[in-house]
């Protein structure tokens, strides 16, 4: 709850950008819109400057990854959230799986710098302008990307673990 | 009689004055009773150790009140915490930075075997890189278990013979693990 | 006659030394690097290097149900792990509608109190040795003790708690943890206040921290810090007053605010938070004697667990086990946010289901992650002691910085 409701949101966001977003719902009360690379950066920075909304608040940014989904693979996922009108929303760019460019949101925050690179080491998201774009997490020098589903999760190198107790 | 333990004298001959015993039984009661620990804590074992060395378990009565942070000056590196592959090849330096006598406590069960975190990203147990003298097992485990495993590190002190370094199945041992 | 050279801070220096701090350092409260270049004993720059305990936590999820997930959450921020536990069940709770019981609510917040209280005895007690002053340190872990024998009488553990269950607690809270309850609400104010008596106007700590390491608002706000760490800089934002959860809509208490957000600030803060917190345990006793006492779980059979005793008896509860175990219980395939205030900061857990038992996608959002990336633009033209201080006033958990 708070001072603007997600239709009036809404109203206001689709009289600035007309059809650049497009909404996905309204799962538990957060406002889900998708929009492209393109538009990613001015929606942010007009929600985060326009008087009336002030999203100054960038909660989290991360992605994910839908393999079946052919030409929307990969997501990048914002949370932003509005203090003065206690109002939280979601964006979501979907990039294809060989072409995953995206702009970067430091400009507009200097938090989003930690998080970008999080989302790049773990899905390979390239963040366009990043001022720092390298591995944070896993180490320096892996090729992979281990949030991919392809990826699996334990060690594929392990020689110490018998199948046959495992039941494989 | 107050019930304060203290630390019994080793077998020897004991006349007005003086006690005689062999060497290397009282360098090992001096060593055992003086280690100084190199506390290596990575995640939550290491605020059990923390809650160890508080007053509530206090492991100075020990003998380890002074914790050393720089190998060379270490006795016992008590591993406390998950190990990642890209920590390894910090522990393997800390541990070769460490002179003779050293011995290793893996402490909590992601040292001993990798834990819970069966993953690409976590070494499935410190006994990879360097070698291990005692494993106390938990998640994590209590102060009483991290103090259990502590006076078996005492035992395996006591009993050493004086120059372990010397020993070929200690040599073995090293080259095993690719340590000169 | 001094023959050597002697220098003054203004002189240059014709090269910068580079200092290491870590991924081992007494000073640094976990595993992360600091490669800092030195001018002297002022740092120039600084860059941070952490994942020495990449423990790939979201990977794990997606390979566990829903129940088995609670043991990865405790060690995200392992010092105050029931908040984990608790955010994560409300999260899921969030996710297929299930709604607790008030008295379930209670429970979570005087658990969750005690979680805060405890990572605040750690922050500030290591704060202090950090100056050099070791003894408030000690006198405050005695009370952590206290708290973890509350958290054994309910549930089993001291450290990584795996407390509560989907839908509440998988034990009713008995008279011993009540009886332990309230002597830790009598002794502990007492410690608290002979701690703040040591530190707050002690000539040495106050030069150490006054003044140190100010953030202004825009800056906090600009890097998403949240937590104590945001409201020493002057903005209140807490999670439990803005959007309540687990009913702290009920609670009177208040939400304590700095000015410059300087290390001395945020220690206050943290004292202040704990007092705040002893309060609203005290509310939550108070309401739970008018609550009935056997619920401490709500009725949720298709996701909490029955009785043991009942599974070998009774038909149905032997197919909700079944169900349960096997994942045959269907879930919304849909995706919710849901944030908790964590001792650190706002600590979010964004989960996209797909309907089966695991979830498809379980993001955390760490507060000790997005408040570290501040340390290195922060520390420029820091003297290297404060910067020790401002690394330890962050309270960077390594679990949850790297998770």
């Amino acid at each position: 709850m708070g001072k603007i409701t997600n239709e009036e949101l809404l109203t206001k966001i689709n009289a600035q950008f007309a059809d650049q977003l497009t909404e996905v719902g309204e799962p538990f009360g957060l406002l889900t819109l998708e929009t492209t690379r393109e538009n990613i950066i001015a929606v942010l920075s007009w929600l985060k400057t326009e008087p009336s909304l002030q999203f100054i608040f960038l909660t989290d940014i991360t992605g994910i990854h839908y393999p079946e989904n052919a030409g929307k693979e990969i997501g990048v996922i914002y949370h932003l959230h509005s203090l003065v009108n206690n109002i939280r929303i979601r964006l979501k760019v979907f990039l294809a799986d060989g072409d995953v460019h995206i702009p970067t949101a430091t400009t507009v925050w200097d938090g989003a710098n930690w998080m970008e690179r999080e989302t790049y080491d773990f899905f390979g998201v390239l963040f366009d302008g990043h001022p720092d774009l390298r591995r944070i997490l896993n180490v320096d020098d892996m090729t992979a990307f281990p949030m991919r589903k392809e990826f699996p999760l334990e060690d594929p190198n392990r020689v110490d673990k018998k199948d046959y107790f495992f039941g494989r | 009689m107050s019930d304060i333990q203290l630390v019994g004298a080793p077998a020897g001959v004991e006349g007005a004055g003086f006690f005689a015993t062999s060497l290397d039984k009282a360098v090992g009661l001096a060593r055992a009773n003086s280690l100084w620990p190199l506390p290596f804590a990575t995640s939550c074992c290491g605020i059990e150790f923390m809650a160890t060395m508080a007053s509530h378990y206090d492991l100075s009565r020990f003998g380890a009140e002074r914790l050393s942070f720089s190998p060379r000056q270490a006795d016992l590196l008590m591993v406390m915490g998950t190990i990642a592959k890209k920590m390894g090849p910090v522990l393997r330096q800390v541990y070769l930075q460490m002179a003779e006598p050293r011995w290793v406590m893996a402490v909590g069960a992601c040292a001993s075997s990798g834990g819970i975190f069966d993953t690409y990203s976590v070494l499935q147990g410190i006994d990879e890189i360097i070698p291990v003298d005692v494993y106390v097992p938990g998640c994590p485990p209590r102060p009483e278990a991290i103090i259990d495993g502590f006076m078996g590190i005492q035992e395996l002190v006591k009993t050493e013979t004086l120059r372990r370094r010397d020993t070929p199945e200690y040599q073995k041992l090293l080259a095993s693990y690719g340590i000169l | 006659m001094q023959n050597h050279p002697v220098y003054s801070d203004n002189d240059p220096q014709n090269e910068l030394s580079t200092l290491n701090l870590g991924p081992t350092h007494p000073a640094t409260h976990g595993v992360f690097q600091n490669v800092l270049q030195l001018d002297g004993e002022r740092i120039v720059s600084g860059v941070s290097t952490i994942g020495y305990i990449h423990r790939a936590f979201e990977k794990i999820a997606e390979h566990r149900p829903f129940y088995q997930i609670t043991p990865l959450t405790d060690r995200l921020n392992y010092c105050s792990s029931p908040i984990n536990n608790m955010g994560w069940h409300m999260t899921v709770e969030k996710l297929l509608g299930i709604e607790t019981p008030k008295r379930v609510d209670y429970l979570r917040v005087i658990v969750m109190e005690l979680a805060r209280i405890s990572d605040h005895i750690i922050c500030n007690g290591v704060l202090g040795v950090d100056t050099g002053a070791f003894t408030g340190f000690l006198y405050m872990m005695e009370h952590r003790e206290s708290i973890y024998e509350i958290y054994e009488e309910v549930c089993g553990s001291r450290l990584t708690t795996n407390i509560g269950r989907i839908g509440g607690f998988e034990r009713n809270f008995n008279a011993i943890a009540f009886a332990k309850l309230r002597k830790f609400l009598v002794d502990f104010p007492k410690t608290l206040k002979e701690f703040e008596s040591l530190f707050n106007r002690n000539r040495i700590f106050v030069d150490r921290t006054k003044g140190v390491a100010c953030v202004t608002a825009e800056d906090a706000i600009s890097y998403s810090w949240s937590g104590p760490l945001l409201r020493a800089a002057g903005v209140d934002y807490d999670v439990r007053a803005m959007n309540p959860y687990s009913s702290y809509e009920d609670f009177d208490f208040e939400v304590p605010v700095g000015e410059n957000g300087d290390v001395y600030a945020r220690f206050l803060v943290r004292n202040e938070e704990m007092w705040q917190s002893l309060r609203i345990i005290e509310q939550a006793l108070t309401k739970l004697e008018k609550e009935p006492t056997d619920i401490f779980h709500a009725d949720v059979p298709e996701f909490y667990l029955p009785p043991k005793e009942e599974v070998y008896n009774n038909m149905e509860a032997l197919i909700y086990h079944f169900k349960i175990v096997m994942g045959e219980v269907p879930t919304p395939a849909t995706e919710v946010y849901h944030s908790v205030e964590g001792a650190n900061g706002e600590l979010g857990f964004y989960l996209v289901n797909d309907g089966g038992r695991s979830p498809y996608r379980l993001h955390f959002r760490r507060p000790s992650f997005i408040n570290y990336q501040m340390y290195a633009p922060m520390s420029r033209g820091m003297l290297l002691s404060d910067a020790i201080i401002n690394m330890s006033s962050l309270n960077v958990i390594a679990g949850e910085l790297d998770a």
